[in-house]
């Protein structure tokens, strides 16, 4: 089993570059916790409505331009629905479904989360410029998946 | 006597080509496949028109009910029906004949597979299981569709099970003799595909009794990760299948002969080991988690990689000799020398060139962050339409030149040829467009498995709908694509001149470099479970007993 010398130089500059990418990965998902949302807290699937977060879904404003907007994903609606926000708002986004598997996805953001019923999801993000972003589910949940959509608008 | 026997059945194949009785059960597999990439290509269309926005499809058949079907008829059915129809054709040629117990196990799983699928099919049309060939609960289909799925698996591991005897009975009659090279790989990849699929059986064996309403609730998170341990692996075993022609068949047919069998069987050893416990690349932003673990799953994914480095090494070596045997000069001279106007050599080189793009997608959407950014949008599915769609695909398609012919009996005409490589030419720009333009609308946010939506007149959705036209044009060239192929292969199984087609073997510079430890099935084994162990263990139990309550199920379409 002998490597030719032109195969060993390919395989280690490709390796490399595959260590390269490794680490920039872990670079900024572990020092600077820009990590995928890995929700690991659990709730009753069956009684989302009872829980102390989800009782009341909405926007609200828990510090200076900062909000917190509690979610229920549920066949095929996002619990709130067209969502205003200010210019520089610092969101954080608690989510859970009600049945089956949805998407949170804003279009044009890296906000993107699965969001499965039984774990709370939370994804952040600041919106620093003012428009209107679509949210969208990116997780086929039904013969509605496609009307399965809202609006963020930031002003 | 049983020496003799072989050595006798080696000469029959020698003399006559290829033993009727095998070449039967291989051409049965084979045309049931293609039947099956006719249905599956069309239902592709459908979608894609959809998609577009430029056909309706009726409520009695919509959507949903069209992609699920495709994308089980395409990645499931289609695949494992190749599969195990090439791969039995090729121990059938390099051990010297199926024995009869492997033979019978082919025909009792193609049986078991056959009526899998009748069942999957019926409850899909019957509208009870529109719910994607990922099956995630808690969505709930009829409990027939889990069932169907068990007897399709249940053909997949007597499909195996043949081919691990038959590897067997062949050492046993050639004590210390390296198993040839396509058995090497056969056993590799039937190996893969029968460690991965108890995963998946795991899986549905709760969804049954929860779909028939013996249990109430089920762990939807363990579910998924099941299935995703199962599906990463199943299109890398399709994969495997394609590299064992790029590395066995390819080189003899260009005239050249193959790389090292050291290094190739080092290839095999990896893919089996390596592949499984890579699945939670495609759980990269769910919950139930955590990030050291992708991380760790991470790394597993971009280890197969090596391989793959290792595999487009070799087979640029092997093009580079034969270009300059055949007079190709410079650094890049020799490229220009290869037989292009070779179907069989043409469509397995522009599926290996397709690995290019679609690997390097892989690897950047494996990644943490960049997952996030495309995670369920039509970037994927344009990534594994890439690699199954042309790099698989199109390998298998380069197979049926030689395979059919020598099962049949026949010949590939050059009039056969021409048409082979105007099929090759528009399944690849077809790709290209339909691929292509799925990556660019999924790097905008245009999410998979949705049929057309504009959100309400949303501006960014509208934005979407040139690259998705795009996307409607390069559905048509495939399926125009699909016909030709099935065309040919029907014609090279019936109607084209009778003759002499060679089942293509490279020569390589032999077994006596092989180290012994490769014979050792024991070892690969082991190291599978260990590897396994390590990335699943902690983070299934983590989910069984720190989860939720589980979820009853659902019926949303």
């Amino acid at each position: 089993m002998k490597f030719n010398r032109a195969e060993e130089i390919w395989l280690i500059v490709g390796v490399g570059i595959l260590v390269l990418s490794m680490v920039i990965t872990g670079y900024q998902g572990f020092a600077k916790s820009m990590g995928p949302p890995s929700g690991m807290e659990t709730l009753d699937p069956e009684k989302v409505d009872e829980h102390e977060l989800f009782s009341e879904p909405g926007v609200y404003q828990v510090g200076e331009n900062k909000y917190e907007v509690v979610m229920t994903l549920s066949a095929f609606q996002f619990t709130p629905n067209n969502i205003e926000i200010p210019v520089g708002a610092e969101v954080e986004f608690i989510m859970t479904s009600k049945d089956v598997i949805h998407g949170f996805q804003v279009a044009g953001t890296n906000l993107n989360a699965m969001v499965t019923p039984g774990y709370i999801q939370r994804i952040s993000k600041t919106f620093d410029e003012a428009g209107e972003f679509l949210v969208l589910c990116n997780e086929y949940c039904g013969i509605g998946h496609q009307i399965m959509g809202t609006t963020i608008t930031v002003k | 006597m049983a020496l003799a026997e072989t050595k006798l059945g080696e000469k029959v194949n020698k003399a006559l080509g290829v033993n009727p009785q095998d070449a039967k059960l291989t051409k049965t597999y084979l045309s049931l496949a293609f039947i099956v990439l006719l249905i599956g290509g069309t239902l592709g269309l459908l979608q894609g028109l959809n998609r577009a926005g430029l056909f309706n499809l009726p409520s009695w058949f919509g959507y949903y009910q069209t992609l699920t079907a495709h994308g089980i008829l395409m990645i499931l059915v289609f695949t494992t029906l190749f599969m195990i129809g090439y791969f039995y054709a090729a121990i059938s040629h390099v051990l010297g004949g199926l024995i009869p117990i492997t033979r019978k196990l082919g025909w009792i799983a193609f049986g078991s597979a056959v009526f899998g699928t009748v069942l999957v099919a019926a409850t899909i049309i019957a509208g009870d299981a529109s719910v994607m060939f990922t099956f995630y609960p808690p969505m709930q289909a009829s409990p027939w569709f889990y069932i169907g799925l068990v007897f399709l698996v249940v053909g997949i591991w007597l499909a195996a099970f043949g081919v691990f005897i038959n590897a067997w009975n062949w050492k046993k009659k050639h004590k210390g003799e390296h198993l040839p090279l396509l058995a090497y790989f056969a056993v590799g990849a039937f190996l893969l595909l029968f460690s991965a699929s108890i995963l998946v059986t795991v899986e549905v064996l709760t969804l049954i009794p929860w779909a028939f309403g013996w249990t109430e609730t089920v762990n939807v998170m363990v579910s998924r990760t099941l299935f995703w341990g199962f599906g990463h692996t199943l299109v890398n075993v399709w994969y495997f299948t394609a590299v064992s022609a790029w590395y066995v068949a390819v080189p003899k047919l260009i005239g050249g002969k193959g790389f090292s069998d050291s290094l190739t069987r080092l290839v095999v050893i990896l893919l089996v080991i390596l592949n499984i416990p890579g699945g939670f690349h495609h759980q990269i932003i769910d919950p139930a988690i955590t990030e050291g673990w992708k991380f760790a799953h991470v790394f597993m994914s971009l280890s197969i990689a090596f391989p793959s480095l290792m595999t487009a090494f070799a087979m640029f070596a092997v093009f580079e000799k034969v270009g300059r045997k055949n007079g190709g000069k410079g650094l890049l001279g020799w490229f220009k020398k290869l037989p292009w106007g070779d179907v069989r050599f043409l469509a397995p080189f522009i599926a290996m060139a397709a690995f290019i793009p679609g690997g390097a997608g892989g690897i950047a959407q494996t990644n943490h962050h960049l997952n996030q950014v495309v995670h369920n949008s039509l970037w994927v599915t344009g990534h594994f339409h890439f690699t199954l769609g042309l790099t698989v695909a199109l390998t298998f398609f380069g197979i049926v030149y030689w395979l059919v012919p020598h099962l049949s009996g026949r010949v590939l005409t050059p009039k056969m040829n021409k048409i082979g490589i105007i099929q090759t030419v528009m399944w690849t720009v077809g790709m290209i467009f339909m691929a292509g333009a799925m990556h660019w609308v999924g790097l905008l946010g245009s999410p998979r498995r949705t049929s057309y939506s504009t959100y309400g007149d949303n501006a960014t959705a509208l934005g979407w709908e040139p690259y998705l036209f795009f996307l409607a044009i390069g559905g048509t060239l495939l399926m125009i694509a699909v016909i030709l192929m099935v065309y040919i292969v029907f014609h090279l199984m019936f109607k084209a001149p009778k003759g002499n087609t060679e089942f293509p073997v490279a020569e390589t510079d032999g077994t006596k470099n092989t180290p012994k430890w490769t014979q050792n099935w024991g070892i690969v084994v082991a190291m599978l479970i260990i590897i396994l162990a390590m990335g699943y263990v902690m983070p299934l139990t983590e989910m069984i007993f720190n989860g939720p309550p589980g979820s009853p199920g659902f019926r949303t379409w």
